[in-house]
């Protein structure tokens, strides 16, 4: 316990400052600004995986660990979709995931944003022209905000959030 | 007939040594594999090859003691409909056959015809009959930042009696694709098959395609992916900790070991341009070439991970409830793992001492002398114990490498294959044997690309582990395997 307790106090606090928005990333504004704002003020938000090669999960993950303060930014994710404000879907879309992604987009409460990750995610990417890939995320539902990289770095994906919830 | 005469009837691949390949009889079909089996080799991977207008031919890949040994065998007439199945002797050929069947029509006797990539057809599952017995179905979509894939536990109150996976969802299809490919841009897509094992990947596509060229890689290259291999081993084996700190209810292991891999993926974006490798390891060669005082600094943040991870090591043996949540938890007991032919990190934990930088070395490995870290337990707390023997050992490897890079160019030209020809790469990845089976075609194109993970072998390990457990340990005992879900969906 004495050795867990002066690990963290040696550590201290290494949390850095949140990116700025970045509008080149935005693809359409659906929301009133208003309500993006107020959204922006405890948001939840899912993540779905609808056939990536976990390039993108893992910087998500990385998304959770103390440098970005996730929840300091008022953000968090949430274990399903019906507790959710914005869906985050990587990978481009494949068949066998088109459904519980239409499933899952139909459970989150309106209002909602949907940001789409990842170069699969945005146009395809390398996997687009796989033959059992239906396309970009934005085939199948409305996307708002697009952050491509292959995999996006954690800064970009925070970015590509503060984004979709910017006023 | 013993193995050996099998392995003396084959022939080399080139530029594989470890490698050889010989056509059998239907006949002789089950026999290699029973062969195999009694000498205590294992299935590596099994699949089909069908090209329009032409014979399909289906190939089960064997890694024994003297190396892996491929055998073909064409279907002609009756065994066009119906092959004989290899699952009564190594069961993760039943997966395989399924997958195989799926993609390309051709049966094998297996009595389990169910689907497993495509999901149009109707699926049943086995229920499990009894008073108390419920079903708890779970995913594609998963309540953590996780790949797809369904779960259906049968339980009697929390104990589970029974999971049963259901898979392929995240199928792209990407065999297929390859075909469509140029032999030279293929690792691009190599390393898009699994994200977290992307070197891996790469380099044993690249293995197999070097392979076949003779094209001889500059020293300076094979020790720069040896380095890319432990940082991918290492990142891995970082987040893993401290995900199962924190499954054990344990946060700030979380917090310390994802501040750790942050601190690691900082550094390799330093050396080499991007966080995580993709598109790194190129045919002959490497993307990037890495500057010594780079490579200095990536050594001292390597070493300086690696030692507080050494004390974050003594606080999770102190510590009573996560010893407690670890023991005796998802048991995979040496028998079962050798019996079901488990491969890599999880087979160590269960006593299974293989380790391809080991028994199979490719250069620069043969002149590196890895430590392999078994563990005889085969529970949780086994499996957390052999990433942190890897993470040690890891760090062991880097230092050196790093240190004594070879000088000279990072990469030599290719050129693709004018003709047909065969290659085979075999790289131990951070999970265990990843294995690449390259059919060129004429003029750099591609006939059949064959990528295999060793979750294949090792999901249905998670099915006989989680038995008699409780389902709230489910995600420890899933997380303690981590196992590949896109990378077999392919």
């Amino acid at each position: 316990m004495l050795q867990t307790l002066r690990k963290i106090g040696s550590i201290g606090l290494v949390s850095e400052p949140a990116p700025a928005p970045d509008e080149l990333l935005r693809v359409r504004r659906a929301l009133d600004a208003r309500i993006a704002t107020l959204l922006g003020r405890a948001l939840c938000i899912r993540h779905v995986d609808a056939g990536s090669c976990n390039g993108c999960e893992l910087e998500i993950q990385a998304l959770s660990n103390p440098y970005y303060n996730l929840e300091g930014c008022n953000l968090r994710f949430v274990a399903s979709p019906r507790h959710a404000d914005l869906l985050l879907v990587t990978g481009p879309v494949v068949k066998n995931m088109a459904a519980a992604l239409q499933r899952v987009y139909a459970a989150t409460p309106d209002p909602k944003l949907v940001v789409a990750l990842g170069d699969c995610g945005c146009t395809g990417g390398v996997l687009g022209q796989c033959p059992a890939v239906l396309g970009p995320v934005s085939s199948v539902i409305a996307v708002d905000v697009a952050v491509p990289g292959c995999p996006p770095s954690p800064v970009r994906i925070l970015q590509g959030i503060l984004t979709a919830i910017a006023g | 007939m013993p193995l050996r005469r099998w392995w003396e009837r084959a022939q080399s691949v080139p530029g594989a040594p470890h490698a050889r390949g010989l056509a059998v009889s239907v006949d002789e079909w089950r026999q290699v594999a029973q062969d195999t089996a009694a000498a205590g080799g294992v299935l590596l991977s099994l699949w089909i090859a069908r090209e329009p207008g032409a014979q399909a031919a289906v190939y089960a890949a064997y890694l024994t003691d003297r190396g892996v040994l491929l055998a073909e065998l064409v279907l002609a007439g009756a065994e066009e409909a119906t092959y004989p199945g290899l699952e009564t002797i190594f069961p993760a050929a039943s997966r395989l056959q399924r997958a195989a069947c799926d993609l390309c029509g051709v049966r094998a006797s297996d009595p389990d015809q169910r689907p497993w990539l495509n999901h149009a057809a109707p699926y049943e599952f086995v229920r499990v009959d009894g008073e108390g017995v419920h079903e708890i179905a779970v995913g594609p979509v998963h309540a953590g930042t996780i790949e797809p894939g369904h779960f259906r536990f049968s339980v009697v109150g929390e104990k589970v009696l029974r999971l049963e996976q259901r898979f392929g969802y995240a199928h792209k299809g990407i065999e297929q694709r390859f075909t469509e490919l140029p032999i030279l841009h293929g690792h691009q897509l190599a390393t898009r098959v699994s994200g977290d094992s992307a070197v891996a990947f790469a380099w044993a596509y690249c293995q197999a395609l070097e392979g076949m060229s003779a094209v001889a890689v500059p020293p300076r290259a094979l020790w720069l992916r040896a380095v890319c291999l432990e940082l991918e081993r290492l990142a891995n084996h970082l987040g893993d900790l401290g995900a199962l700190g924190n499954d054990a209810g344990f946060a700030f292991g979380l917090a310390q070991f994802s501040r750790l891999k942050e601190n690691l993926l900082r550094a390799v974006s330093g050396a080499f341009g991007r966080r995580y490798l993709f598109d790194v390891i190129v045919p002959g060669g490497l993307a990037v070439d890495l500057a010594l005082d780079v490579a200095g600094s990536l050594a001292d943040t390597v070493r300086a991970v690696c030692a507080e991870t050494r004390e974050l090591r003594d606080i999770y043996d102190a510590h009573e409830g996560v010893r407690d949540r670890f023991r005796g938890t998802g048991r995979l007991t040496a028998e079962l793992a050798a019996r079901l032919g488990v491969l890599g990190l999880a087979a160590r934990a269960s006593g299974q001492a293989h380790d391809l930088r080991v028994d199979l070395p490719c250069p620069p490995y043969t002149e590196l002398s890895v430590a392999p870290a078994v563990q005889q337990g085969g529970d949780v707390a086994a499996r957390v114990a052999v990433r942190f023997d890897e993470v040690r050992e890891s760090g062991r490897l880097l230092a050196h490498l790093l240190s004594a890079l070879p000088d000279g160019a990072y990469a030599v030209d290719m050129t693709a294959p004018a003709e047909a020809a065969f290659g085979v790469g075999l790289i131990e990845g951070w999970r265990g044997p990843v294995f690449v089976a390259l059919q060129a075609g004429p003029d750099g194109s591609i006939r059949r690309c064959r990528l295999h993970d060793p979750s294949w072998q090792n999901w249905p390990a998670l099915e006989y582990a989680i038995l008699d457990n409780i389902v709230p340990d489910f995600p420890l005992i899933n997380k303690s395997f981590n196992l590949a879900y896109s990378g077999v969906d392919l």
